[in-house]
Parts: structure tokens; sequence; C-alpha cells
């Protein structure tokens, strides 16, 4: 049987086997939460408590400053100890408020969490759905943690005729949208339509990666009874998952440099997305734990895991088992686009998809040698760039070559620096370049202005 | 003789003859009279183009001088002596040209600044250190030793210490300002060279975070705010000089206890003999 998928990409070992046989397990609130305000990519949020407020589980913390923003939610009942700069699992210290879970005083009792009122989610209406997934402040859990109502709310003249939901996790390690689609195909299900509705769009597609046979045939049998709804199946193949990639592979269609899915009639959606969105429609529940994969061989008992967001890694790590007495490196999100990490203090966010511990030996330190102009990079790029050039020109600080061939195209998978055999960090210097493109492109239009 | 060879001699003749005919006269009828000064002045200027005065280049400052937009000594690379030419050429005062030279404003080196758990592995450049998470050094304002600063500078006015450190050799220093905007931690500065105190510290870090971070950090207590009579002000957790009525002999500097407020000597002469000989303990296969 042959299988759809893009062009260029990767293959890297898969290791999904360390936790794909775990079932979800509920984590217990953690002894303090750190909530950054910026969870999702754009304007941070503004701040709606001072320190030593009491909060309630569910109660809004922090709201949504602008079109692009989300609020966030207090994921535990207590204390606001502190609002400051605290470490972020982006490796920067970020505007975050800490809070303490309140210790029930004799006679008092806890206050029960505040959640949304419920509503069917089959008579919800469009209006009704995107207030919902805005007053939730659910993000895209595929990564870039982008608000997922800017997502339902397509700006006008646009028409769009196919919802994809992203079930690929094309991230080696990782098995947290597997399990999801093995527990909950209900939930998703319902969570797709939803999406269709608030799009008004009659075609969902589910696309998973061929090394996922039982998440591919639950998602068959629950899709059976479903009008317009059908499972994909595709070729295991690396960064399947991004959005245009994932298009690419499932109905051909190719987004021009520079543009959305949108602009091609697809919306994209996370498999973790769309369980938030049902569960915030018929439960009320808001956006205030992540589904997150704990593995690798440097912790002892890999898990799949529901956090409470603001929990610390060390406590992730410690529920866990423990690191193991090899472990060499902590990996937060997937290890091929993920962040090492050098402060376990930062915490779970919203978009927060995994948390890989790799061993010595995985990590070993490969010596950096000359281009061996081999063109592997070239051939890995799924956006038909040339990293090896580009890299160079971002080496050489020449800004407007590397902007004429393109470079702020890149998403930094990291297909080029994995298959190097010169170990050229590859993705580091794209990510330079990038940025001094993004300046020099700023400071003209600021002279023009 | 071929004839060919004739009409190709009387064609191309010929048509030079035509054009140098056009030339001449056109140097005659467009000519654009130029201030003769502008080129002499122009000839006494380093020709380094590179900016520092504000202007496009060395051209550009030449007009502007010969206009009277610009003073006599406002190109810092040439200094005082291309100043006196200058103001000869033109008959004015040359006025004072002060040497501007780039000061470092951070001495959290290898040996003072606290080092995160994990080594930050990758190109050894500040730019890529800024990039992921801001290198091994768990200051997120201070300088992060990657050397850009160094291999921007084409006068060679600048090196890493063996702390780690940039250091600058006034001498050399021109006040061109690459290193400045080199650095991603804007932590180098344009100066006159005769200012001898700084804050040595850009953290905005609150007093227990600079202080775990880094042994020479500035915490923003205050002491030597309160008895500078407004030269020294506490600006989000960091001393900042107001030079205007800034007095180096109000300032208790042995009140500070991380030195962050030092005179420029002291920082940079005394310290860095300490540091040498830490760094020689620290390593003795590498100063053998």
């Amino acid at each position: 049987m042959k299988f759809n998928t893009f062009p260029g990409g990767v293959h890297p070992p898969e290791e999904k086997e360390l936790s794909e046989h775990c079932a979800f397990e509920r984590m217990p609130a953690p002894s303090m939460v750190v909530l950054p305000l910026s969870q999702h990519l754009g304007k941070q949020a503004n701040p709606l408590v001072a320190k030593r407020a009491a909060v309630v589980q569910g109660e809004v913390i922090a709201e949504a400053d602008g079109f692009i923003s989300a609020p966030v939610h207090s994921p535990i009942t207590g204390t606001v100890k502190s609002i400051g700069r605290e470490s972020n699992s982006s490796g920067y210290m970020k505007e975050a408020l800490v809070i303490v879970p309140a210790e029930a005083a004799e006679g008092e009792e806890i206050p029960d969490p505040v959640m949304m009122p419920p509503l069917n989610p089959d008579s919800a209406t469009v209006e009704e759905i995107r207030a919902r997934v805005k007053a939730a402040g659910i993000v895209g859990q595929g990564g870039a943690a982008f608000p997922t109502f800017v997502k339902l709310t397509p700006p006008e003249g646009k028409t769009i005729d196919t919802v994809i939901l992203n079930g690929c996790e094309c991230e080696p390690y990782l098995t947290r949208d597997d399990r999801f689609m093995l527990e909950r195909p209900e939930a998703i299900v319902s969570g797709l339509k939803l999406i269709m509705r608030a799009l008004g769009v009659s075609k969902g597609v589910i696309g998973i990666e061929n090394n996922k046979p039982q998440a591919i045939a639950s998602m068959e049998k629950a899709v059976a009874t479903q009008n317009g709804l059908s499972v994909c199946a595709l070729q295991t193949k690396y960064p399947q998952g991004a959005e245009k990639m994932l298009i690419k592979a499932v109905n051909g269609r190719e987004v021009p440099p520079g543009r959305l899915p949108l602009d091609v009639g697809v919306v994209i959606q996370n498999i973790g997305t769309a369980v938030a969105i049902h569960d915030a429609v018929a439960k009320g529940e808001p956006s205030i734990t992540a589904a997150v994969t704990v593995t690798g061989r440097g912790i002892r008992n890999p898990k799949n895991l529901i956090i409470p967001i603001g929990t610390p890694i060390s406590d992730v790590i410690a529920f866990c088992g423990g690191l193991t007495d090899d472990a060499a490196k902590v990996v937060v999100g997937g290890p091929m686009m993920g962040v090492a990490q050098h402060d376990l203090n930062a915490p779970i966010m919203k978009a927060t998809s995994g948390i890989v511990v790799l061993t010595h030996d995985e990590v070993r330190k490969q010596e950096e040698t000359a281009c061996l102009r081999c063109g592997k990079c070239v051939d890995a790029c799924p956006l038909h760039l040339m990293p090896t050039r580009l890299a160079r020109l971002a080496q050489l600080n020449m800004v407007e070559e590397a902007e004429r061939l393109s470079i702020t195209v890149c998403m930094e998978c990291g297909s080029c620096a994995f298959t190097c055999p010169a170990n050229i960090p590859l993705v580091q210097w794209l990510r330079l370049g990038k940025q001094r493109v993004i300046h020099l492109q700023r400071s003209r239009k600021n002279t023009a202005a | 003789m071929d004839l060919n060879i004739l009409i190709a001699i009387a064609t191309m003749g010929g048509l030079g003859f035509i054009f140098a005919g056009a030339l001449a006269i056109a140097d005659k009828k467009l000519r654009v009279e130029e201030n003769p000064l502008i080129g002499q002045v122009n000839d006494v200027l380093p020709g380094a183009n590179c900016g520092a005065c504000g202007k496009a280049g060395c051209y550009d400052f030449a007009v502007n001088v010969v206009e009277g937009t610009m003073a006599p000594n406002g190109c810092p690379v040439g200094g005082q002596e291309v100043a006196n030419d200058v103001a000869a050429l033109l008959g004015i005062e040359a006025g004072e040209a002060v040497k501007i030279v780039a000061r470092v404003l951070c001495r959290g080196g290898n040996i003072e600044a606290a080092r995160k758990l994990v080594e930050y592995r990758g190109p050894q450049s500040c730019a890529t250190m800024d990039l992921v998470s801001g290198g091994s050094k768990q200051c997120q304002y201070g300088c992060m030793g990657g050397g850009d600063c160094v291999d921007v500078c084409t006068f060679n006015a600048i090196h890493l210490n063996e702390n780690g450190l940039p250091v600058v050799i006034d001498e050399l220093c021109t006040g061109c300002g690459m290193c400045v905007k080199a650095c991603p931690r804007s932590i180098i500065e344009l100066h006159p060279a005769d200012r001898e105190v700084f804050v040595f510290c850009k953290s905005h870090d609150d007093p227990k975070t600079s202080k775990d971070v880094c042994e020479v950090a500035c915490s923003g207590c205050g002491i030597c705010a309160r008895k500078s009579d407004g030269g020294v002000i506490i600006e989000n957790g960091l001393a900042v000089i107001q030079w205007d009525n800034f007095d180096p002999d109000k300032i208790p500097f042995d009140k500070c206890k991380s030195s962050a407020i030092c005179f420029l000597r002291d920082g940079f002469a005394e310290h860095q003999a300490e540091v040498a000989a830490a760094a020689a303990e620290m390593s003795p296969e590498q100063s053998n």
C-alpha cells in the first residue's frame, strides 16, 4: 500500500515504544505553580490579580491583551506569592505569576473550582464556540501555541473547504497524540466537528502517520458513522506534522512562501487542541492542564501525564521516578525542535507536549568539521532551501543575499542539521540569519514610514 | 598597406575626436562649481569611511565641515591631529577634539560570573549564544565572552583577556562604535576617554538574583546614589551615572560591596592582576 507524504524530510529513529503503552495519568497539584503571562504566540496577557490575592482554580488571572493573545487561568486554588521574572522553558526569564496552594484553615472550606457552564457540543452556535474557545484560553497544542480562537475566526473573503486534524506526531519519542487517539477518539471527533462548524466547513480529515496503526484503527472506527470525516494514513517521515508539509501530504496543495494554510483553503488543528476544544465546550474546562509525554532513556518511569500548567519540570521528573544516573540532557518539546533546559525550575506551559531526557551516549558531543558540500541538507529540506549556503551567509553577515534566498521561509525543523555529516549547527546559524533579515526588513519599513 | 586597416584607424580616430570634442564642450558648459576646500579637507581625513562622525563617509563629513554644519573636531578617528589640519585649511579654531573610546561595562568574567548547570555547546559567537538562552553564564545582562566585538574591530583595539572579558586599548580605539553595534547585550558604550568612573554592570536583576549570579554585579542598593547629589540614580534596579552632575569625590566607593561602581584603573588594572593569578591557578597546564 502506498502512503501519501511530502518531498524531502528525514526519518529519525522513532523511539515511541518507551511510552506508547502508558495510559494517561493525572498528576496531582504541585506545591507551587509558575504561570508565565506569555504561554502563547502574540501579546503577553495582562495580570488581573495582585500579590497576596486569593485565587480559585479555573479563575482568570490574566486577560488577553489584544486580538492575538490569550487569557491565563489558575490551575489551582491558592494565593499569589509573587509577580516577577521567572525561568521559562524557552531558556529566558519571562514575566510570571507564582501561586501557592491554599491550606484549609479551621472552619473554612476550600472553594470549589470555577468552571464555565457546559454547552451541548451538538447544538452550540458558531458564536458560542468561538467565544468559549477564546474565554478558555486555548492555544495550539502543536508547539507554536498560536491562540486557537484566531484560527477559528478567518478574515472576511477567505473560503475554507477542509479542516485537517494533525495526528502525525512526527517528533520522535512523543506519544501524547497517539494516546489521545486511543483513549478519547469521541472527544477528538467532537472537537473536530466543533472546529468545522465554527468555520462552516463540511470536510474534515485526520492525518496520522502509519507508525501508529492502533491509532489509525481507533480513529477510523470513530469516524465511520460520521458524514464528511475521514482518516488519511501517511508515510512516517519528519517533519510531516508541520502545517505546510501536512497539507502537501494530505491534499497535495502547496502553501506559497509567506502565506498561511488559510490561503489554500485549509485550517489545521492539533489532536490535543481538538480535545481541549471539546472539553471547553462540553465540560466548561478552561486551559489549565497540559498533556505531556515524559520519556527518554534518562528517566526512570516514562509516562503520559495530564499536568496542571505551571508545574515545575523538576516536580514532573520526580513524579516519574527521577532521572537515571546517566541522564545528560532534558529537552522540553520533541528532540528535533525542543529546547534543552538549563534550569529545571522552568514550568510546564499550555503548549508543552513532551519532556525528553537523553543519556550521555545519546548526546555525545560530535566535533564540527568543514562542510563537505555533499548536499544532504538540501535534499532533506522540506521547504526546498539551501541550508548550507544560508548558514554560511548568516555567518558572514550577508543579510541581503540571505533574504534573496528566502531564509525567512525556514521553519527551523532541524532536518538539515540532523542529516549533516559534518555536524554543522545549521539551525542555529539559520536562526541568526532569520533574525538579522527580520531586523533589516523592520528598519526598512521604519525608514519608509 | 591594407585599406581595411586604414579605414579602421580613420573611423576609430574620428570617433575619438568627436567624443573628445563633446567632452571638452560639456566640461565648459555643464561645469558644477565645487568648493576646492572640500577636496582638500577630504584629503587630510583618515579615509576609513567608518561613519563614526555620523555622516555617510569621509567626503560627506568634509562637505559638512566646509559648509559649517559640523565642527572640525567631529572626526573621532582622526583625533586632535586631523582636527588641527582641517581647522588650518579652513582658517578657524580647531576646538578641542574629545577622544572618544569604547568602554566595556561588565566585569563579570569567567571567574566572577556564576555558570549554568549545563554548558553551552555551539558556535562561539555572542550573536548565536544569544539565540540559545544566552550562553553558559547565568547572568542575562552581562558579557557572554563570545568575542563578537573583537571580530568586528578593524583597528585591533579590543581583545579578550584571560578572564574572557573584552579589554579596550585606548591608544588604538578610534571610537567608531562598531563593537557597540555588534554587542547583543549592549554592554559596550562610547565615552570620552577622560571619564574615569563607571558602573560596570548592566543587570536589572533583583538584588538577590544579581548577587547569586555574579560577584561583581550592581544590586541596585542605592548607597552610591544617596551620597551623590543626583550624580547617580537607580533605574530599574541598576545604578546609572548622570554625567552632567556627577562628582566622583562624593561617591563612597568602599561602601559598594561588589565594587560595581569603581575607577576604570581599579576595575581593570589591579583587578586584572588578580584575575591573571586566579586564572593561572585554575589551569596550570594552560599557563605553562
